[in-house]
This record gives structure tokens, sequence and C-alpha cells, in this order.
């Protein structure tokens, strides 16, 4: 699903040549470059002339569902009426400031681990102190805040918590995995890989429907993982393989001296790994696995298919008001499309920005 | 040996590394399964594949081989994976088409083209194709008039909310062989050319390339059709109490599902050609521009046929992501392999033996898809002299 | 590295934490519902008059009061119940896995579920059948004139069955266009990209009141099909079953014996020794199931009977508009017969 690793490790690479050149030249330089200037001009004009008369033109700013349905533009009231629903799900509706201080306080905790000048060990203090709160504050339960099973949680809030706990758990998981393929025990590798291309091999759809559908039936009778788990347990896995190829190409671009230094010293395997090689590796891959976060994120839209409320089933859904239903279509959807593409793109300027600055840290 | 002078001896530490790794796994996949067939035993669920073979009883919209509801759920299973193969093939041929113009305009010095183009991909890369796929559907579905209202194209071609329909031709059964000579021609052609660059090489005297090559193609096709009776009829579409009969008809689930996979994969497709050609030193074009060879030119026959070396292994994980992605043809309602699986998930209550196939199945092709693009990979490496 | 290792153990806690993971004693349904303290009932995505979150997330409908019903027979107050949406694929499995207590979500009951899908089906509630939907301006008044139309269904057990059984049997043909969720089916029918929509008939209904002028659509006379709609519970549990079973037999001996929400109080003094009993007046019916003695009471008191139950959620006042047809009690020439209470 993610192939995004591929292409963002060279991107910025370089850059076409460049010459200083008079605006008119640039543009209209050769008939054929004013050819294509007039087409895109053209292109941007009618995006433009579409995208004004939706937004605000022929948009319903105020109103009621017909006055949206009487109009060929954009329904603003939709998304105010919605708004929350769309956010937050079926979460009990009075308690809602509290997924909305969860993600807020989630979003800004990641801005903040975003500056490499803090990464450490007290930002990671930070984190360990953090992640018990922001679960406190969604499911309740103690100190006051009332409890909100699982199965109640759900938009934006939820999106976020399936990226985040799938990928933390499945880092380590990875690591193991690609120290498993790159093992000389040929059991051990041998398994790593089979793991690895099994789950590479197939659709991350099948997963979840192995996890939601499948799984219950392989658990002792009596034992249960709700659904929400259950998905999660599933992304865990299928980031863990993709992870594990990602720092399997770190590992193996570490110089053999590393390791032939390491061994030298008289360090054992787990000792020169832990302390040497996969430090060294992972900070290589920061880049990659970062984009692999922006990718997993847009994949968790996929636990939609097997009924979970992440933040593209509750927009669609918002749908379901009998009020609104087959009148503000477009509307939901667009509305998703930007705040996914602000946070992925977000990211994507970030990793780029990592990018360039352990390059910068190479040379 | 005692067990303590074994622990030192490396071989042996190794040797029970593996042992307890792979007893471990296998005790776990052993307790699973169990766990598995007590509880179907106990729910009194059925297994096996036996299924397979009774008759599936439902309707399938998209049906590339002849299928009726009384077939049995492996024809059913059989028309699920083609109607995957169907729209994952046209996706990756299409896709990578308009990647490879993307990823070129990508690198344009007009910084209209190229900010226009950087758009683009960031816009496909940055939102979940899941969510790109429902709004292509509700697009298609509620911007387009119902089909009794349908737009009309040309005569024949009618546009709406149930899809494209265009006139069908109708061939006899001459039209095999046509299709064979037409086979033939094509080689023949394709030969020739080779031919002809060979000689040319060996030799540096150029020879007419194209003329003959039509030749060889146009001869076998003109033969055919005088001695075998073709002929062609087409069916035109006619607008009938609900739906336009006869013709040929484009679904908007197919096309919502073709425009997410294409327009998803052109945008990757997009960013590995630019970065091909990228990693194509500067030297290359500044040669070839020294040469006189005009930009167009210089594209085609220095720098792709170069970058192509660079794109080819990026380029085999969109084509096999492109085809895990078309599982989510399920979430628009195209009949795709997983669709139909869930389907028989449904109806027999059985759900590890689908969900077993079909993830045997998209392994297959993802294993086969990987073999061939490191056959053709293999094919236009460097070679070493 | 330690900050790595540091990394590994919050996420190991933060599973933990995050998990729900029940290892339950082999007990049965109804005490791991009371040690819970909560019932866990799953319901449909959301339709209309059986089971749909408003605004506040606080869920309405016919299949959840019955939901309610049993968590009154069971605790004396109606609402402590988690409702879990439930997806048509996976329902059966959730029930199975013990991941909800009952399943009251417009599920038909069938031989094979009974026996091959390890769940018990308690009685009918709603007596249903599929039938056909579309747009009043089609001028259809029957579904065999639906010849070359297409049609839009979701992916139920036997409904795509069902619909190319009708239509192999009158002779015609037609599109049929699957789809996985309610959303893009619904969206399929109103835009018309489909000529008709096929489900259960209360379905339908609710479909046609979700729309935004229900007036244009008109369901078609024909049933194609027979659907009791029954609340399931897990196989082997047959108190628990026979909870579930009584109290919607409640529901409906209630409104046999005239007991309403309204006078159930009064209803403790009347003179019938079977209305009596059933609200534990007299006799101790109750703690024979491992209930409450006044289990009976509470369910009317808290959820009334299966009239106000219908008229409050599909009932002719409703958005659905649904008229009582076989569903109305023996007595009236219906289906509902519920056993005596005694």
């Amino acid at each position: 699903m993610s192939d995004r690793t591929a292409t963002l490790a060279d991107q910025g690479l370089m850059r076409p040549p460049r010459q200083r050149n008079s605006l008119a030249k640039t543009y209209f330089g050769t008939p054929g470059n004013t050819v294509v200037t007039l087409v895109c001009l053209a292109v941007l004009g009618f995006a433009a002339k579409v995208a004004v008369s939706w937004l605000l033109l022929d948009a319903v700013f105020e109103g009621t569902p017909e006055d949206c349905k009487a109009s060929s533009g954009a329904c603003w009231p939709y998304l105010a009426a919605k708004m929350r629903y769309m956010l937050f799900g079926i979460y009990p509706f009075d308690e809602q400031w509290r997924p909305l201080l969860a993600t807020l306080l989630f979003i800004a905790a990641m801005a903040i681990s975003g500056i490499p000048r803090l990464w450490g060990r007290s930002l990671l203090v930070a984190w360990v102190a953090l992640l018990p709160v922001l679960f406190w504050l969604m499911a309740g339960g103690a100190f006051g805040l009332s409890a909100v099973p699982t199965s109640q949680w759900g938009g934006l809030p939820l999106s976020f918590m399936l990226t985040f706990v799938g990928l933390v758990c499945a880092l380590p998981l990875g690591i193991l995995l690609a120290l498993a393929r790159l093992s000389n025990l040929p059991a051990i590798r041998v398994l790593a890989i089979t793991f690895i291309e099994l789950v590479r091999g197939v659709p991350l759809i099948s997963i979840l429907f192995m996890a939601s559908v499948m799984l219950p039936l392989f658990m002792p009778e009596g034992m249960t993982i709700d659904k929400l788990l259950r998905a999660q347990v599933a992304i865990i896995l299928f980031a863990a393989a993709y992870i594990a190829e990602i720092v399997r190409a770190g590992l193996q671009a570490l110089p053999r001296g590393q390791t032939e230094a390491a061994q030298a010293l008289g360090l054992h395997y787990w000792q020169y790994t832990v302390l040497v090689t996969v430090p060294q590796a992972l900070k290589m891959v920061i880049p990659p696995l970062v984009s692999l976060f922006i990718g997993f994120f847009q994949d968790t839209t996929l636990v939609t298919i097997v009924g979970l409320l992440d933040f593209l089933n509750t927009v669609r859904t918002a749908l379901r008001d009998p009020n609104w239903q087959g009148i503000a279509v477009l509307e939901g959807y667009v509305f998703a499309a930007v705040v996914y593409f602000v946070f992925s793109a977000l990211m994507g300027a970030y990793s780029r920005f990592l990018e360039k600055r352990f390059r910068v840290g190479h040379d | 040996m005692s067990p303590i002078v074994l622990l030192r001896d490396r071989r042996a530490r190794e040797l029970a590394y593996q042992v307890i790794c792979v007893a471990a796994v296998a005790l776990c996949v052993w307790y699973l399964l169990r766990n598995a067939l007590g509880n179907l035993a106990q729910q009194d669920i059925a297994t096996g594949f036996a299924y397979l073979g009774r008759e599936a009883g439902f309707i399938i919209s998209e049906t590339p081989i002849a299928y009726e509801p009384s077939d049995s759920y492996a024809r059913a299973v059989l028309v699920g994976l083609l109607n995957t193969v169907k729209v994952s093939l046209l996706a990756i041929v299409l896709g990578t088409i308009i990647g490879t113009l993307v990823g070129i305009a990508r690198l344009s010095r007009n910084p209209l083209l190229s900010r226009l183009m950087l758009f683009y991909v960031e816009a496909l890369r940055n939102v979940p194709l899941l969510l790109y796929l429902f709004l292509w559907y509700a697009a298609i579905i509620f911007t387009l008039p119902p089909v009794k209202q349908a737009i009309t194209l040309l005569p024949g071609v009618y546009v709406s909310n149930s899809g494209l329909v265009v006139p069908a031709v109708v061939w006899n059964s001459g039209f095999w062989a046509l299709a064979v000579a037409a086979g033939i021609g094509l080689a023949a052609a394709f030969a020739w050319q080779a031919a002809a660059k060979r000689k040319r090489i060996a030799t540096g005297k150029a020879r007419p390339v194209w003329p003959v090559a039509l030749g060889w193609f146009i001869a076998p096709v003109v033969v055919a059709a005088l001695l075998f009776d073709v002929s062609a009829q087409l069916d035109w579409p006619e607008l009938g109490r609900f739906r336009l009969t006869g013709g040929a008809h484009l679904k908007p689930e197919f096309v919502a599902l073709l425009l997410g996979l294409t327009l998803g994969a052109s945008a990757s497709v997009a960013e590995i050609v630019r970065s091909g050609i990228l990693a194509i030193g500067r030297g290359q074009r500044e040669a070839a521009q020294a040469l006189g060879l005009p930009e167009g030119l210089t594209m085609r026959l220095v720098i792709l046929p170069q970058a192509l070396r660079v794109i080819v292994p990026p380029l085999t994980n969109i084509y096999v992501t492109t085809f895990k992605n078309s599982s989510l043809a399920i979430a628009i309602g195209y009949p795709d392999l997983v669709m139909v699986s869930n389907n028989i998930m449904n109806q027999t209550g059985q759900a590890i033996e689908p969900i077993a196939l079909f993830m045997l199945v998209y392994l297959f092709l993802s294993l086969t898809t990987s073999l061939l693009m490191n056959w053709y990979n293999a094919q236009v490496a460097l070679k070493g002299r | 590295m330690a900050m790595f290792r540091t990394a590994c153990r919050v996420a190991a806690a933060a599973m933990l934490l995050g998990s729900s993971v029940v290892a339950a004693e082999a007990a049965t349904t109804l005490e791991t519902v009371k040690a819970r303290g909560k019932l866990i009932c799953g319901v449909s995505m959301g339709t209309t008059g059986f089971a749909l979150a408003d605004a506040q997330g606080k869920f309405a409908g016919f299949d959840v009061d019955v939901c309610r019903a049993v968590s009154a027979a069971v605790f004396g107050d109606p609402n402590k119940v988690d409702f879990v949406m439930t997806n048509i694929n996976t329902r059966f499995q959730v029930l199975q896995s013990g991941e909800i207590d009952i399943l009251s979500r417009q599920t038909t009951m069938t031989y094979s579920r009974e026996a091959s899908l390890g769940i018990d089906f308690g009685p009918a509630v709603f007596y249903d059948g599929q039938g056909l939907m579309v747009a009043k301006s089609l001028g259809i008044t029957t579904a065999k004139d639906l010849d070359g139309a297409a049609v839009c269904t979701l992916p139920g057990t036997t409904t795509a069955q069902n619909l190319a059984d009708f239509f192999r049997a009158t002779g015609k043909k037609f599109e049929l266009v699957v789809f996985e969720n309610p959303d893009e089916n619904n969206n399929a029918f109103f835009s018309g990209r489909c000529d008709a929509v096929s489900s259960d008939r209360s379905d339908l209904a609710s479909i046609r009141a979700a729309s935004k002028s229900p007036d244009d659509y008109v369901i078609l006379p024909e049933t194609i099909s027979k659907e009791p709609l029954a609340p399931a519970v897990r196989q082997n549990d047959s108190n628990w079953r026979d909870i579930v079973s009584w109290t919607a037999w409640m529901l409906m001996a209630a409104e046999e014996k005239g007991i309403t929400q309204a006078n159930v109080d009064e209803q403790l003094k009347s003179e019938d020794p079977e209305i009596l009993r059933m609200l534990g007046a007299t006799d101790d019916l109750g703690p024979m199931l491992g209930l409450d003695k006044a289990w009976g009471y509470n369910v009317v008191k808290h959820v009334g009977n299966y009239a106000e139950v219908f008229d409050r959620n599909l009932g002719e006042k409703t958005a659905l508009g649904l008229s009582r047809g076989p569903n109305t009690l023996w007595n009236n020439g219906g289906l509902l017969y519920p056993p005596p209470f005694r």
C-alpha cells in the first residue's frame, strides 16, 4: 500500500538546470512553451472558476437543507451542523471536549516532537507521561471522568490513534523482523522472510478482514478482543512488515566496518546490535519512516470497510441524517480530503526537511 | 558434553536459538489452530472447500466470462478474479502512460507546468485512495443525469449516472482469423524492425523501417480478410423502458474504481519517473544537445532508456500496489475478488476458507508481477561486456 | 538505545491499557452481564426506526428497545446497555466471539444460520419480507413490470439470491448492483443509478423515511421472501436465550393483556392472575430464570408493551409510517402469539 518510501528517498536530490531568464522568456520563450503556458493558464482558470463558483458564488452559507437543495454550490450549513459528528462520531455528545482536548494535546505533542533538537530522553519521558493522560481522557472511568467504551470512539481521534499506536507498536516488531531477516541463522531468516513477504503480498483489507472475521475464531473459548483492538492488531502486523523492510535497508546500508569494529572490541551479537548497528540504521531511515507514517495515516481509512467509525466513516455516515440525505454528498468528502491533505502534506514537508537535514549531517 | 559447555559452543547455541524460535512459532500456530478447530466444532460451523462446488445463487453485475447464478461458487470466484485483473491491468497501463507524461512535465522549465503537475501529484498522494473512490463514485452518480436523461455525446454514445454506453461491434466467427492474422503481422513487423536495427548497427546503413514494417503488418490481415468471411455488425444502444439496452456498457462502479486506481498509480509513477530522470547525469543531456538532438528526441532516445533502469524496480512496487489496491472495489460495489468472496462468506457462513483463498490469489498475483518485472529488469539492465 | 527500550515498554503498556482483553471464566452470559453491570447489544450501523444514534450519540429504535427491555429485565434499568454498531458481514462473528451479548439487528431467522453459525434465535419480533421500492415517477405498480431495470441491494445472505430467484421465476431480466454498505446503496438509488432498491420491507420503509421526500417513492406490493426478524444469542446458553425470548414475549403479552407503561402500576392490583404473575405480584416466575421477581414489571414500566415500542419507532405516526401488518396479536389475526406466563 505504501510505495512512498521508494520515491521520497531521492526527492530534492537534484534540480533541473536553471537559468536566469526574463519572465517573458520563461513563459513564452518558444512557440511550444507559449502553448504550454496558455494551456496551463486555461486549466488553472477553469479550475479557479469551478472552485470559486462552487465554494463561494453558488454556495449556501446559512440556511436549511432546502436552501442547499435549491443551490448548485457547496452547502456550508451542512458542515456546520455535522461537524461534531464528523470529528468525533458517536462519542457521548456532552463529553466531546475530551476527544477534542486529547486530539489537540496529541497534535501539539507531535509538533513538539518534530524538533530534532529536543530529541532525547526527556521527550520520551514526556510521551510516557502523556499517553496515559490521553487514554484517560478518551476512555475515562477514573478521576471523575465517566467511562466511554471503545465502541463509541470515532472520528479523527480514532484515525490518529490507529496510526500512532499502530506504528509505535510496529516499530520494535519491525526491527526484530529486520534483524531476523538479516540473521545468518537459516531457520530464523526463513520465518522472518515468510512473514514479511506474506504480509506485503496481500492487501491490507484482507488482513483487516482476517482480524475482524477470522481472529475471534482463533481465540480460546470465552476470550474476546474488542473490534477496535482487532483492527489495531491488524494494522500493527501490517506496518511491522513494511517497517522491517525499511529498517533492513538501513542496516544493509551501514558500512561493514561498524560491525567488524564492534566485533573486534569483543561485543557479542546483541550488544553490538543494540548499541551500534540498530541506532545508526534507525537514524538513517527516519525520513522513509515518516513517509510510511503518512501512508499509514491514509491506510487507516480502510477500517471503514470493516465498520469502524474512523474519520472517513464518520464523514460518510453523517449523511444518514434524514434531513440531509442526498443533498450534501460531496461536501463531506471534500472536507475530509482537505483534512487528510493538510495533515499528510505537513508530514510530507517535515519528511523532506528531515532528509535535507540528515543529508547535510552526513556530508 | 555438559549443557554449559554446549552453551559456550557457538554452533550449538545458534542451533538452540533456531530450534526455540521455530518451536515457539509452531506452538503458536498449533495453539491458534486448535482453538479455531475447537470453536468451529463447538459452534457447528462448516469447514472445508466443499462449498466451491455448490451453486452460487447470486448475481454478479460484471461478468467478463459467461456466468449464471446457477453456476458454482468456484466460477463466481473466477469471475471476481477476472474482474480484479481487468481493472488492475487497465489502471496499470493508463497510470503508467499518464504518470510518465506527468513525471516529465514535472521537470519542465516552464514553472507554470511543473507547479501544476506538482499540485496534481501532491493532491493525489496526500489524500487516501478510499476517499477518492467514494468521492469519484458520488460525483458520478450525483452530478451526471439519470439514464432517462442521458447526455448524447455522439450518436449512440450516451453518458449518464449509470455509466457510459457505446455501440458495440459484434463480429462473426471470421473475426478470430483476422485477430490471429493481425497478431502474426505485428510480430513480423517487429521482427523486421529489429532486423533493420541490427543491420544498421552492423553496417551503419539505415534501411527504411516504417513502410516495410507496415507492409508486413497489413499483408496477413488483408490475406485473412480475403480468405475468410469476416463481417461485423454494430449493436446500437437503445433506450428501453428503464435502461439503455444493447451496446457496450461501462458501469460507474468500474469507472470510479478505474479512475481512482489510475490516478493514484499515475502520481506514484510520476514521482518515480521524475527521480529516474534526475538520476541521469546532466552530462548525458548536454552531450545529446551538443550532438544537435532536439529536446524530444533527447528524452526519448537518451534519457528515458537510461532512466528505465532506475525506474523499473520501484515501478514493480507500484504495479503490485495497484493490484492490491483494487481490493477497495468492495467499497463502491464493483464485484472484484474480495467482494465476491465477501458475498460467499455471507452466504455460507464460512469465513476462513474464502479469506484464505483470496489472500493466496493476491500473493500469487503479487509474486507473478514481481517475477515478470524482475525479468524485464534483467532485460533492460546494463549488460557488462 | 535505552530510549528505544523505554519506547518499547511504553508501547506495551499502552497496548495493555488500551485493550479490553477479557478472559472470561466459563460463566453463563447472565453471570457475565451481571458482573459487568452492563449489557452489550449489537445493533445495525444506523437504520432509521430500528437503530439510529442521534446527534448526541443516544440510540433509539425498535431493535434498540428490544435490548433496553432485556436490560430492564436483568437490571431493572433500561439504560444499562452499551450499543455496538455491527457490520452486516461480521455481525455473527462478534456474537460468536462474545463481544456482544445480544444481536438485535434486523436479522432473519433461518435454518442454516441456526444450524451452522453457532447462534440461537429468540422469537421473531418483527415479521418482515423482502420487497422492492421504486420512484413513483416510474409509474410502476408491480414488480413484474421491472423487466430490464437496474436493482440496487446490499449483500445480505439471501437478498441477492431471492431477487435472482424472483426474476428467474417470472422470466424477467435485470441488472443487479450490490453494495457493501447502505450509504452507497441508498445514494445509488436516490440518484437514479438504479431504478429499484430491494431489501426487507421494513428496511425499505426506513430508506424511504430517510429520504428528503418520502412521498416520491413507493414500495411495490410483492413480497418475495419471508423474513422473520429475531434477536440472536450465542448457542448453548439456554438460560440466556430464555431471558431474551421471554422478554420479547413479555412485550407482546403485555399488549395482549392491555398493560401499558402508563397503567402498569394500577395493573399490579389487577384481578387477572396471569397479569399478576407477569408483573411479579404473585408467584416467583423471575427467580426461575435467575431474574428479579419484578422483571416483567420493569420491562413494561421502562420500555412499554409491544404496541408502544412499535408505534414509537415504526408506527404510522413516525417517519417510517409502517402499519402493523402481520405484526399484530394472534387474536387480531396477526402472527404475534406469546406463550402463556405460568
